[in-house]
C-alpha cells in the first residue's frame, strides 16, 4: 500500500451518493471494479471484470472502469458530509468485490474513518483470511452474502465453492463490530424454503449476529449484458413473487432463535 | 420513542364534505357582480373607501348563503361548491373574451351558464373606463405598457386584473376581541382626530368605512345564524338538528364577539378568512401561524375536558375542506401561470416566537395530520424548521410529504430571519414571521408585502442582447452592440445585465402604476382594519396604512440562464468552438429542431392566413405542408442540421449548475444577484422598498412558451427552469448534490422568497429509518443556508411518464431492491417491476 493511503490507487467503476439502504444513515457508495465470483444473476455485469471496458448503454458507448487515486475519491465522498454528520452516515464500498482490490480497499475506509464517517462494504468475503484481517478493523458494519449452503450448487451458480466464505463468515462473525448477513433470493437457485432456512440456520448459529435481509431477485442487470456482449443467462426468470418471499421469510424466522428477519435491506 | 406522533381518526363526516365538494363543476355565479354594480350606482360622488364599505355592505346584506350538508363550518362565497363570484372593479374585459372557452380551456375550467352571461352582460357596461385595470393602463407609460402586454418579458398582470391579497390579518384580535372589538378601536381612533389636521377627513372617512364593513360581517354572519335556526327546524335528525342549533348560536356570537371555545375560534377564523375573498379577488390570503393565535382557547378546552382531541381535529379538518370551497376565475393567461384553482392559502406551523422560543404545539401537529385527511390541495401547508425544532415535528412532516401532496413546505428561519431584518424589521417582528401565497415571507397583520408582484423572465434579456433590443420588429429593449463584434465575454455580461436592468426599471414603473391604480380605486376597509397600522394611522392599506411596505417581483430562469452564459463564455469566448455568429443563428433556426406541436399549430394557422391574404388557395393537404415544414424544420439543410447537433452535445458536455460544481455554483449566484441586487434602489408608492424573489409559481411553462432557444441547449416554447433549482434533468448527481448546489445561492437577498422543488419516489421514504434518514437530508440542506424546500413524492403515473420521456425525470430517485437509483437509469425491464410493485405497494 502506498505509504500515504491518500495516493494509493484503484479501480472504480461508479460513485453513487445518497444511497439509503446500504448501512445507517445517508452514504456514498464506491464501487469497486473487479470481482472473482462470477454469479449468473448478478445486476452489475460491468463490475466484474477487473479490465476496463466499453458497455453501450441508451445508445451511447460508455467506458466502465477507471483508476483513480484514494484523494479523489474523498474529494467526491467529502461533498456529502454534513449529510453523514447529521444522519450518522459515511462511506460504503460496494462492487465487484472490494476485498480484491485489498490496498485500495484499506485506503478508502482509513481516509474514511479520518474524517469521522461510518464505513461499511457489502461483500462475498471470498478472500484469503489477512485480506479480511486487514480490514476489520476499519469496517463499522459488514453486509456480507451468503448464497447457499450446498457448495457444489454454490458453485454451480457463482463458478465458486462457498467453504472458504463461510468459515470467513464465522471469523467475521467473531471480529467484526457489526454484521448483518443478507441472501439474494434466486429463483431456480435457492428460493425453497428448506434453503433458505438452511442459510437461517447457519446465520443464527453464528456469535452476535442478528439480522438477516432477502434482498429478491432483480433483473436490473438485464440490459446490460447485452450491452457489455454477453449473454444473460438467467433470461425468462421472474422475480420472486412477494407472497413467496413472505413464505420464505417465515421458514427463516422458523430456523433461526435470535435472528430478525427482513424482506430488503 | 420511534413513532409518528397525532395520529388521530378521521372523521367520516370529513370525507362526505369532501365528496360534495367535488361532486359538480365549478361554476361562475353573478350575484356579486350585480350587487356590487347596484351599490356603486347609489353612491356616485361619494368618497371611494365610503363607496367601497357601502358597496361590501349591500353584498353582505344580499348575496345568496348556503349551509352545505353536515357542515360544522358555515361560509361559502357561492351557492355552487368550489364556484366563484366575480369582481368587476378589478376588470371585466377578458371574461367577456372567454364566455364561450372558460369551460373548455387548459387551465382551471368553470363553467358559466347562459342565464349567468346575460347577467354579467347587463352590469358589465357600468364599469368601462372605471376599472382598476383601465386606471393602471392609463397611468403606465405608453412603451412599458406595449412591452408587459405585447413582449412576454415581464408580467404584471395578476394585479393588473385582480385584487392584491398576499395578506396575512389579525385573525387572533377577531377571535379574541371580535369585531365589535375592532368597532371600538375604530371609534377611539376617530375620537382621537383633531378637527384641525389635514389628514381629518381621509382619516374620519376610512375609520367609518371600517366600522361599516366590520357591522356588515356581523350582519352577514347573523343571517347565517338564522338560516341555521330555519334549517334546525324543518330537521327530522336529532343529531343535526342539534348541530345546525349550535351553528345559529354560533354565528350569532362571532365574529361579533369574542369566541368563548375552540369551535366558536374556528367559526371566527373561517367567516374572516371567506369574507377577505369577498371583498377583493386578491388571493394568497394566508392564515399564517395558525397553530399559535388558535392555540389559547383549543388548550383551554382540552383543559377543562370540554373538546376531545378527535373533535378538535375534526373542526380543523372542516376548516381544511373549507379552505378548498374558494376558488376564483382569472383570465386564461393567469390561470396557467397560477394553475389548479389554488388560493395559495399559506397556513404555516412551528417556529419560534418573538422572544426566540421553540413554540412548536399539538396544533401544529393536527394541522399536518389535518392534510392527511382531507388530501386536498389548500392550505398550502408550510412549516418553519430552525436549529431548535423539535425532531418529533419533522418526522411528522417527513410522514406528510411521503402521501406525495407535495406538502408541507419547508422554510428555514436561519435564513429567513436575518433576510427580512435586513429590510426593516425588527428581530421581534422577523421572529415571528409567516409565509404568505407560495414562499413569501411576512411579518403577520402588519405588513402589505404585495408578493407576486411580477414575474420577471431572466431568459429574455439575452435575447434582445442577440437582437441588439429589438424584439418583433420594434427597438424595446437598449442598443447594446452587435453581438458578433463583442471580443470579451464581460462585454457579453454586461450587455445582459443591461437589458435585464432596463426591462426591471420597466417592471417597477408598470408595478407602481398598479399600485397607484388600486389605492385611487380600491381602498380595502374591511382587509385594512385588520392589518396594522391602518387603524392607528387612519389610512387603508392599499394608501400605504401597514407597518411593513413591499413590492416583491420574482425572477425566474436562474439555471438556464447560468448554464447559457457559462456556454457562450466557455464555447464562444474561451475554447472558440463556435462563433458568436453561428450561436446567433442556431438560436434563430432552434438549433435545427422543429417546433413543439402546439407552437407549429399556432405558426400554422397564421401562416396559412397570410398565404390566403395573397391569393394562394389554402386546402388541407397545403396545411399539412406547412404544419410538417414546422415540426420538422424542413427549411434547414442537412448540414446545417448537423453542424446544430454538434453545437449541441458540446453545450451538453459542459458542466452545469446543480451539480456542486463549486464554480458553476458561483456563477449562478452572481447570475441571480444580476436580478435580486438593483432593487434594493427602487422604492413603492406606500412608502415601502421593493424586494425580489426568485421563483416562477408556474409561470415558467407559459413564458417559457415565449421565449426562443436558449444558448444552453433549451429549445424555442419549452419550459423555463422552475424555481431555484436546476434545469429540468441537468442535475444528475443526485439530491445531495442538488441541494449543495442550490444553496449556494444567496437566498438571504432573494428576501420575497426563493423556491426549490425535489422529486423523490415514495419509496424513499417508505420505513421509519427512511423518514429518519430524510429529516437528516433536510437539516443538512438547510444547515448550509437553504431557504424553502418542497418535494414531490411521485406516483405511478408520473412514474410511467418518466419511462416515456425519460429525459425529464432524470434525478428521480426510487428504492429499487436493496438500494435506491435514479429511476431513468434503471433498465426499461427493472422500471417496470417497479411500476407494478408500486402498484401492489409492496415496495
Amino acid at each position: 500500500m502506498a505509504k500515504n493511503i491518500f495516493e494509493q490507487t484503484g479501480r472504480i467503476f461508479d460513485i453513487q451518493r445518497y444511497s439509503l439502504h446500504d448501512g445507517p444513515g445517508i452514504r456514498t457508495i464506491v464501487f469497486l471494479k473487479g470481482c472473482y465470483l462470477r454469479c449468473k444473476w448478478c445486476c452489475n455485469p460491468e463490475s466484474q471484470e477487473y479490465k476496463i471496458e466499453e458497455m453501450t448503454r441508451g445508445g451511447k458507448v460508455e467506458i466502465m472502469g477507471r483508476d483513480v487515486t484514494v484523494a479523489e475519491v474523498m474529494e467526491e465522498v467529502l461533498k456529502d458530509r454534513i449529510y453523514y454528520a447529521k444522519s450518522g452516515g459515511g462511506l460504503t464500498l460496494s462492487g465487484g468485490e472490494c476485498m480484491a482490490q485489498p490496498e485500495f480497499a484499506e485506503a478508502l475506509l482509513r481516509a474514511a474513518h479520518e474524517f469521522g464517517f461510518s464505513t461499511a462494504i457489502e461483500t462475498t468475503a471470498f478472500a484469503h483470511r489477512e485480506v479480511v484481517q486487514s480490514l476489520l478493523p476499519h469496517v463499522d458494519h459488514f453486509l456480507m452474502d451468503i448464497k447457499h449452503m450446498d457448495s457444489a450448487k454454490h458453485k454451480e451458480f457463482t463458478t465458486q465453492e462457498n467453504g472458504q466464505i463461510l468459515e470467513n463468515a464465522k471469523y467475521i462473525a467473531e471480529n467484526a463490530n457489526h454484521l448483518i448477513i443478507r441472501v439474494p433470493v434466486v429463483p431456480t437457485f435457492n428460493d425453497t424454503p428448506a434453503e433458505i432456512a438452511a442459510i437461517a440456520r447457519f446465520a443464527d448459529s453464528l456469535p452476535n449476529v442478528t439480522e438477516m435481509h432477502l434482498l429478491p431477485y432483480h433483473r436490473l442487470g438485464q440490459d446490460k449484458y447485452a450491452g457489455l456482449g454477453r449473454t444473460y443467462l438467467m433470461d425468462g426468470i421472474a422475480p420472486p413473487a412477494n407472497e413467496h418471499m413472505n413464505m420464505l421469510l417465515k421458514a427463516a424466522e422458523g430456523a433461526s432463535t435470535k435472528l430478525h428477519v427482513q424482506i430488503g435491506g | 420513542m420511534n413513532q409518528i406522533k397525532f395520529v388521530i381518526e378521521k372523521s367520516p363526516r370529513i370525507q362526505r364534505l369532501i365528496d360534495h365538494l367535488y361532486a359538480a363543476t365549478p361554476q361562475i355565479e353573478a350575484d356579486r357582480a350585480e350587487l356590487i354594480t347596484e351599490s356603486y350606482k347609489q353612491t356616485e360622488g361619494l368618497p371611494i373607501v365610503k363607496r367601497r364599505s357601502a358597496a361590501f355592505r349591500h353584498i353582505l346584506e344580499n348575496i345568496p348563503i348556503v349551509i352545505r350538508p353536515e357542515e360544522l363550518i358555515v361560509g361559502s362565497n357561492s351557492i355552487v361548491p368550489r364556484s366563484c363570484q366575480t369582481f368587476p372593479e378589478y376588470s371585466f374585459e377578458w371574461l367577456e373574451g372567454e364566455y364561450d372557452t372558460i369551460a373548455t380551456r387548459d387551465a382551471d375550467r368553470f363553467y358559466i351558464s347562459p342565464e349567468t352571461v346575460e347577467r354579467l352582460k347587463k352590469v358589465h357596461p357600468y364599469w368601462k373606463g372605471k376599472t382598476v385595470s383601465d386606471l393602471a393602463a392609463q397611468s403606465m407609460d405608453p412603451e412599458v405598457l406595449d412591452v408587459f402586454l405585447n413582449h412576454g418579458i415581464f408580467t404584471v398582470g395578476n394585479y393588473f386584473y385582480n385584487g392584491i391579497g398576499h395578506i396575512n390579518v389579525d385573525y387572533a384580535k377577531v377571535i379574541y376581541k371580535g369585531l365589535e372589538g375592532v368597532i371600538e378601536e375604530a371609534r377611539q381612533a376617530m375620537a382621537k382626530l383633531y378637527i384641525g389636521n389635514g389628514d381629518y377627513l381621509s382619516r374620519k372617512n376610512f375609520l367609518e368605512s371600517v366600522i361599516e364593513s366590520c357591522e356588515a360581517v356581523i350582519f352577514y354572519a347573523r343571517r347565517y345564524s338564522e338560516l341555521a335556526l330555519k334549517e334546525a327546524g324543518k330537521c327530522t335528525d336529532s343529531v343535526r338538528k342539534a348541530e345546525l342549533l349550535r351553528i345559529a348560536e354560533t354565528c350569532d356570537r362571532v365574529p361579533a364577539k369574542p369566541a368563548r371555545n375552540f369551535y366558536e375560534a374556528c367559526q371566527a377564523f373561517w367567516f374572516v378568512q371567506q369574507l377577505i375573498q369577498c371583498e377583493s379577488s386578491g388571493h394568497s390570503i394566508s392564515p399564517g401561524r395558525f397553530d399559535q393565535y388558535m392555540y389559547p382557547l383549543f388548550k383551554k378546552d382540552l383543559d377543562n375536558g370540554t373538546i376531545t382531541l378527535e373533535e378538535a381535529q375534526e373542526y380543523l379538518d372542516c376548516i381544511w375542506v373549507k379552505l378548498n370551497d374558494l376558488t376564483k376565475v382569472r383570465d386564461a393567461a393567469s390561470a396557467e401561470g397560477f394553475a389548479g384553482y389554488g388560493l395559495f392559502q399559506n397556513l404555516i406551523v412551528g417556529g419560534q416566537n418573538e422572544d426566540g422560543v421553540d413554540v412548536t404545539n399539538e396544533l401544529s401537529y393536527m394541522c399536518m395530520e389535518a392534510t392527511m385527511h382531507v388530501r386536498l390541495p389548500q392550505p398550502s401547508l408550510s412549516i418553519r424548521v430552525w436549529n431548535c425544532t423539535p425532531h418529533d415535528l419533522l418526522i411528522k412532516a417527513a410522514a406528510v410529504t411521503r402521501e406525495g401532496l407535495g406538502v408541507p413546505a419547508f422554510y428555514n428561519d436561519e435564513v429567513i430571519i436575518p433576510a427580512i431584518m435586513a429590510r426593516g424589521l425588527t428581530l421581534q417582528d422577523a421572529r415571528d414571521y409567516c409565509i404568505i401565497g407560495c414562499v413569501e415571507p411576512q411579518k403577520g397583520a402588519r405588513t402589505d408585502g404585495w408578493h407576486d408582484a411580477a414575474f420577471f423572465n431572466m431568459c429574455r434579456p439575452l435575447e434582445l442582447v442577440f437582437s441588439n433590443g429589438y424584439d418583433k420588429g420594434e427597438l424595446i429593449g437598449l442598443q447594446t452592440g452587435d453581438v458578433e463584434k463583442m471580443t470579451t465575454f464581460e462585454e457579453f455580461f454586461d450587455a445582459y445585465k443591461a437589458q435585464e436592468l432596463h426591462f426591471i426599471e420597466m417592471m417597477v414603473h408598470a408595478d407602481n402604476a398598479v399600485d397607484y391604480a388600486h389605492s385611487v380605486r380600491c381602498p380595502l376597509p374591511f382587509q385594512s382594519c385588520l392589518c396594522n397600522d391602518c387603524i392607528e394611522r387612519g389610512v387603508s392599506l392599499q394608501e400605504g396604512g401597514a407597518h411593513y411596505n413591499f413590492t416583491g417581483p420574482q425572477g425566474f430562469g436562474i439555471a438556464n440562464m447560468t448554464d447559457a452564459l457559462l456556454a457562450i463564455k466557455t464555447l464562444v469566448f474561451e475554447e472558440k468552438k463556435v462563433t458568436m455568429a453561428e450561436m446567433k443563428q442556431a438560436l434563430a433556426d432552434n438549433f435545427g429542431k422543429g417546433f413543439i406541436p402546439k407552437k407549429a399549430s399556432e405558426l400554422t394557422v397564421e401562416v396559412a392566413k397570410n398565404l390566403a391574404a395573397e391569393g394562394i388557395a389554402i386546402n388541407e393537404a397545403v396545411i399539412k405542408e406547412i404544419y410538417n415544414g414546422l415540426i420538422n424544420a424542413s427549411h434547414i439543410s442537412a448540414d446545417k442540421k448537423a453542424r446544430y447537433d454538434e453545437i449541441l452535445r458540446m453545450i451538453e458536455a459542459l458542466p452545469k449548475y446543480g451539480n456542486d460544481i463549486t464554480e458553476v455554483d458561483a456563477f449562478a449566484r452572481e447570475v441571480g444577484n444580476t436580478y435580486t441586487k438593483p432593487f434594493e434602489n427602487f422604492t413603492n408608492p406606500r412608502g415601502g422598498i421593493f424586494q425580489a424573489g426568485l421563483y416562477p409559481v408556474s409561470a415558467n411553462v407559459p413564458l417559457g412558451y415565449q421565449t426562443g432557444a436558449t444558448p444552453d441547449g433549451r429549445l424555442a416554447y419549452t419550459p423555463i427552469a422552475d424555481g431555484v433549482g436546476p434545469a429540468s434533468g441537468r442535475d444528475i448527481k443526485g439530491p445531495t448534490a442538488t441541494a449543495n448546489s442550490v444553496a449556494r445561492l444567496d437566498h438571504g437577498i432573494a428576501s420575497n422568497g426563493t423556491l426549490f422543488n425535489q422529486k423523490f419516489h415514495p419509496s424513499a421514504l417508505s420505513s421509519m429509518s427512511s423518514l429518519e434518514k430524510f429529516v437528516a437530508y433536510l437539516r443538512g440542506y438547510f444547515d448550509q443556508k437553504g431557504m424553502h424546500v418542497q418535494y414531490n413524492v411521485v406516483s405511478r403515473e408520473t412514474l410511467i411518464d418518466a419511462q416515456k420521456n425519460p429525459e425529464k425525470y432524470k434525478t428521480l430517485v426510487v428504492r429499487v431492491a436493496g438500494y435506491s437509483a435514479l429511476f431513468t437509469t434503471l433498465s426499461r425491464s427493472l422500471q417496470d417491476d417497479i411500476i407494478n410493485r408500486t402498484e401492489q405497494g409492496g415496495l
